[in-house]
């Protein structure tokens, strides 16, 4: 039986947390340290043709003034799309892109000296929406890509697929919208960054993959890694928005190099939308065969991403658009279609779900709408096709246990379901929506077969553990599930433990807090570091008490004979005795997830060691006369494998709701432009959070949580990730809510009280009871699709039409990319 | 972060010091008082004043004084013309100064100006309204998407009329600034036929609440820049019920992108006395709604007539494409909130609809 892992426990960074004592990037003031601020483009899309900084340079105070010429080498999270620069060279490709940096002696003297910079632009046209960048190959926003101003193009196919549908017995056709939103973090990213005395670059950073900045500094500033040390300061949330390599970092990193002294930077809230990241903007086309009796014959998927103006993550967004719909289905045909586009707006990449939450939203909805058509009720009709455990999908994803069937009978139970659903009266409903979620990729965004996660332990004779891993704390509790693991392998508490987490100087890599992958990952490392050394304290005590080491427990602080438990020594005795016997005591534990069947280009994207579950209900409020709609109350279950610690777990699963009702009702990253005749202006709508609406408080309804334990052999003591899963469902499940309480769909996202009052005057006009997306463009230039036969049919996990070239296999490593993220 | 641009800061204690040093230089000197809405736009560059005055160490300006004794209250005519002073006896004195959260927490304002104290109730935030003031909130600059930014945005947008350029973005051939007011006190007032005095180094005045405003989103205020305003005058509003009903996306932090504050005095039969409907922010001001009035008075309030006053509240509102929400639908809301306000003053229980539209029973 557990002494720690499953007990509700206050986390072990809380107390710092509360009592402020915490420090976040923007706390730290170091001796002689300088500020800098960026000038940022006014233009949304333009070659530069002259920077003039002699006026800032000149002004009291500045001690430096920077631009691109100051950063020849592009960096970028993905290798294969290194395309930015810590500040612009040659052109700038959205409003907000930086383009002059000023180092001075404060804050207000570095603003003061970016007004007296001057740029003088030769403006381009303004690409500000995929069906532009679809017209308009020129002028590209980057000069590599697949075609003018497509990003990426990607075309897959499991099975005969067009044959499976058209022999269905129903078909449906339906195209959704997912708009874009922002992560919003309450802490606005900062960055320190100093040289030491010795000469190296040491970096503290509001990060959540301190190991990719590290790999990102290293390249950008031309020097070696082991010179530099990252350290991710503690995150005030991060939601993805800080998982990628950005330029304020590099910028500030170059300056206390060039200078020897230790320079600051804090975002303002506005630069934070500019650095987004988000989530991208999604129109998507689902065609999908039904038998009569509610089988899925085949799935037809078309997506087309407004990705902005950089690469980002994009790539793996791009294939987390159409991966994960098997692992959640039994799907046994299936093509996915995927276009990224470039626009002249901030960089879209990595939000909570990843890439995952708008085909979910799509497929969800489209599910509700089969289950009316075939008189059966939502929920019975998902049970009947949930993919079975320990299978592999069409798309070659392995998938282990699955709590899905359990997590849709716990909410249809505990909300009532059988008694709500189509019994409400006209305003009120009841919505139902599933999903699933990697717990980890399986594949490295730089592909190696090094291991993704490192934990180190330190025992010495004082009876204190220290343990040593790259992951992040971020806010989702990761420095708690290490120091967790880790005592109850040890027999010991939570607080004896120290954690000391990403640092790249002082701790082994973990590739970072995204992809819901630090539960999974090192919580496996620690039970293994943890693991060996239990056993030389073992071997220790077993010689010393003469009992053989099977029978030694390790409990309550004690290692103690299992028969006899009376017999016995301390922990901290025990340390000894192995540090007399064996030396110092410090072991390593590492892991490195299994290799994915996938072997076609593009199967990178989706493989996990295991996949979380989720089901939601959600109510709704609907005033039929003015659209207001009002959620009072959210049911949720989520397959969670095992509950570490059901304190945190839980507020993973309420913080992944409040977010995923934020994107359902409200938040939008919509951009003003004017019309094109007066200006070429297109900048962020509302750059501030008075006007970028996100829920308070007062809207959060109550949530009931339910947590299953499907006990999973993949993940550490059976546990699987929460931190993004339980987001996805709660868009679809309001959809379908509304659509229940007044009789509309809205098929696209947010779903705002205009949406469905002009979906009930549609109605009431007797035209479609909808709103929603009218067509799927039919000018993306797909590429031919890679044909990949099922499992089922005797496939090998490679594509039929794809020439196997052994050199190749590196240069498509970074596509196999991929990402998410937790909070 | 966002800094403030240097400003020379004077603390004056009397109303009158205030009037004699703003009157040195009130082209570029500024009053603050809570500085929630100043000082953000001041970050902002949108108002660079080389002088603020402060009026928060005025004792004067934070009483709240009943008095004036008791009678028929001012007597507003159908049209919602306001009464003259003599023709109305004082209710209750409010100075400029005193915090929202205090005139929340005067269980006297709860019980005879219920709109004033909705209003007040949903101003911004708990913390904001322990700062913000009446004067302040009444005083509000107007509000508009194209203008609440920073200067490199407004810069990347080409600057607007309001601030540095010469076009409303919000309509190119718009002759003057569509920028919305967006105070939810002065509607409350204005329904309540308020007064505020104005002093300055040169005398006093008082105009009523309906005669501050000017439907320009530039100079939206008629008070002159010399001039402060110290107090608020509400009539003695024995017999009147009132209330407010506000339109925001969340049930806390937004300013209003529509409201309908509505007050009247109703006879034993349930008929109409009298009556003031005023719609804020859909437009550049305060708006009344005599038509709405005059169908109203001498009038029970049916579903019927409600629907038809409703409908011609909805008449007079203007909104445009500069605040939260689709213009089209916020217009359509104005018939809603006009709907549910006057249902509360016949008596109906609107709990839920407020629960729901408003986060908060109030």
């Amino acid at each position: 039986m557990s002494a720690v892992i499953g007990k509700p426990r206050r986390r072990v960074d809380g107390r710092a947390k509360v009592t402020g004592q915490t420090r976040f990037a923007d706390d730290l003031i170091l001796p002689r340290m300088l500020h800098c601020k960026l000038l940022r483009s006014s233009v949304p899309h333009a070659r530069i043709v002259r920077i003039d900084t002699a006026k800032a340079a000149a002004h009291p105070g500045v001690h430096l003034v920077l631009t691109g010429d100051a950063f020849p080498v592009a960096y970028g999270v993905l290798p294969v799309s290194h395309d930015e620069h810590a500040l612009c060279r040659d052109k700038v490709r959205f409003v907000g892109d930086p383009v002059a940096a000023v180092i001075a002696r404060d804050e207000a003297t570095a603003a003061a000296a970016v007004d007296l910079i001057e740029v003088e632009y030769e403006t381009l046209r303004t690409l500000a929406a995929p069906d532009d960048s679809l017209a308009h190959p020129e002028p590209r926003i980057h000069e590599y890509g697949d075609t003018g101003n497509v990003h990426k193009a990607v075309s897959l196919q499991f099975g005969d697929v067009d044959a499976a549908i058209s022999g269905a017995d129903h078909v449906f056709d339906d195209v959704f919208f997912f708009e874009g939103n922002t992560h919003l973090p309450i802490e606005q990213h900062a960055t320190v960054a100093a040289k030491d005395g010795d000469g190296k670059l040491v970096v503290w950073s509001s990060t959540q993959t301190p190991h990719y900045l590290h790999r990102s500094l290293a390249k950008a500033l031309q020097m070696p890694a082991a010179h530099i040390r990252v350290m991710a300061t503690p995150n005030g949330g991060g939601f993805g928005g800080k998982s990628d390599p950005f330029n304020h970092e590099v910028v500030v990193a170059k300056a206390a190099l060039m200078l020897d002294r230790p320079v600051k930077i804090c975002l303002t809230r506005e630069e934070v939308f500019y650095c987004h990241r988000g989530r991208h903007p999604v129109l998507m086309r689902f065609r999908t065969g039904v038998t009569r009796d509610g089988k899925i014959t085949g799935v037809d998927l078309q997506t087309l991403l407004d990705g902005g103006a950089y690469g980002s993550y994009g790539v793996a967004s791009t294939f987390y658009t159409g991966a994960l719909q098997t692992v959640t289905y039994d799907i046994p045909t299936y093509r996915f279609r995927g276009c990224r586009v470039f626009t002249n707006k901030p960089p879209c990449g990595p939000k909570r779900g990843h890439g995952t939450p708008q085909g979910r939203f799509g497929q969800e909805v489209q599910l509700d709408k089969i289950a009316e058509r075939l008189q059966v009720d939502p929920a019975d009709l998902r049970l009947n096709i949930i993919a079975p455990p320990d299978s592999l999908t069409a798309n070659y994803l392995r998938i282990g246990t699955i709590g899905l069937a359990e997590c849709i009978r716990t909410v249809v139970a505990s909300s009532g379901w059988k008694d709500t659903f189509r019994r409400l009266p006209l305003g009120r409903g009841v919505g139902l929506a599933c999903s699933s979620y990697l717990s980890g990729a399986g594949l490295p965004i730089n592909w190696n077969d090094l291991p993704h996660s490192g934990v180190q332990l330190k025992l010495d004779r004082s009876g204190g553990v220290t343990a040593f891993c790259g992951a992040t704390e971020i806010g989702q509790g990761s420095d708690d599930v290490l120091v967790a693991s880790v005592a109850e392998v040890l027999g010991i508490e939570p607080f004896d433990i120290r954690a000391v987490t990403g640092d790249t100087d002082l701790t082994p890599v973990d590739l970072g807090s995204y992809s819901s992958r630090v539960t999974l990952m090192m919580g496996n490392a620690a039970i293994e570091a943890a693991t060996r050394a239990r056993d030389l304290l073992a071997r220790a005590v077993s010689r010393k008490l003469e009992v053989p080491v099977e029978r030694l427990t390790f409990r309550d602080r004690r290692v103690f004979d299992r028969d006899d438990p009376g017999r016995g020594v301390t922990f901290q005795e025990a340390v000894c005795m192995a540090e007399a016997e064996f030396g110092t005591i410090g072991t390593t534990g590492s892991y490195t997830p299994p290799k994915s069947p996938a072997k076609f280009k593009g199967g990178g994207v989706g493989p996990s060691p295991t996949y979380s579950y989720t089901a939601a209900i959600v109510e709704v409020e609907v005033d039929p006369d003015t659209g207001w709609l009002v959620v009072p109350k959210i049911w949720i279950a989520h397959d969670i494998g095992r509950s570490l610690n059901p304190t945190l777990v839980r507020g993973q699963v309420e913080g992944g709701v409040y977010m995923g009702l934020g994107e359902a009702l409200m938040e939008e990253q919509a951009f003003r432009r004017l019309p094109p005749r007066l200006s070429n202006a297109l900048v962020h709508k509302f750059p501030s959070m008075l006007e970028y609406k996100s829920p308070t408080f007062l809207e959060m309804p109550e949530v009931h949580t339910d947590l299953i334990e499907s006990m999973d052999p993949a993940g550490p003591f059976g546990a699987k990730e929460v931190g993004q899963g339980p987001l996805l469902p709660i868009m679809p499940a309001l959809a379908n809510a509304v659509y229940d309480a007044v009789g509309v769909r809205i098929d696209e996202i947010p779903i705002t009280p205009e949406k469905v009052l002009k979906a009930l005057q549609s109605k009431a006009a007797g035209k479609p009871a909808r709103v929603g997306p009218a067509s799927f463009p039919e000018n993306v230039p797909w590429p031919d699709a890679l044909l990949v036969t099922p499992p089922w049919e005797g496939g090998d996990g490679r594509a039929s039409n794809e020439p196997v070239k052994k050199s190749k296999r590196k240069a498509e490593a970074g596509v196999e990319a991929t990402a998410g993220v937790r909070r | 972060m966002m800094r403030l641009p240097p400003f020379r800061y004077r603390a004056p204690r009397t109303v009158g010091d205030a009037a004699l040093w703003l009157a040195e230089s009130p082209g570029d000197t500024m009053l603050v008082a809570g500085g929630t809405d100043l000082l953000p736009n001041m970050k902002r560059r949108q108002q660079t004043p080389r002088t603020l005055i402060a009026l928060r160490g005025i004792a004067e300006l934070c009483a709240i004084t009943t008095g004036g004794g008791v009678g028929a209250p001012g007597e507003p005519s159908a049209s919602g013309e306001s009464p003259s002073p003599r023709s109305g006896r004082v209710g209750i004195r409010i100075g400029a100064g005193v915090t929202l959260s205090a005139l929340v927490r005067n269980e006297e304002i709860r019980a005879t100006l219920p709109a004033l104290w909705q209003a007040a109730l949903q101003v911004a935030t708990p913390h904001l309204r322990n700062m913000g003031t009446l004067g302040g909130n009444l005083c509000l600059d107007t509000r508009c998407t194209y203008y609440d930014q920073s200067h490199e945005w407004r810069k990347a947008i080409d600057f607007c009329m309001k601030k540095d350029g010469r076009t409303c973005w919000v309509a190119t051939s718009s002759p003057r600034c569509l920028a919305v007011s967006s105070t939810d006190t002065a509607p409350a007032l204005q329904a309540l036929g308020a007064r505020v005095r104005l002093v300055s180094a040169a005398g006093v005045r008082e105009v009523s609440v309906a005669d501050l405003y000017e439907n320009d989103g530039m100079q939206y205020l008629t008070r002159r820049a010399d001039e402060i305003l110290t107090e608020v005058i509400v009539p003695d509003t024995s017999g009147w019920r009132s209330t407010y009903w506000k339109l925001r996306r969340r049930g806390s932090f937004d300013f209003p992108v529509a409201s309908v504050a509505a007050a009247a005095r109703l006879d034993g039969d349930g008929r109409v006395e009298a009556v003031r409907l005023v719609a804020g922010a859909v437009a550049s001001r305060p708006l009344s709604a005599p038509k709405a009035e005059a169908l109203l008075v001498g009038e029970r309030l049916t579903d019927e007539r409600i629907a038809a006053a409703a409908q011609a509240v909805y008449e007079v509102a203007k909104p445009m494409d500069n605040t939260d929400f689709e213009l089209v639908w916020r217009k359509k809301m104005v018939t809603a909130l006009a709907t549910y306000a006057l249902r509360e003053l016949r008596g109906d229980d609107t709990s839920a609809v407020r629960l729901r539209l408003a986060r908060q029973v109030l």
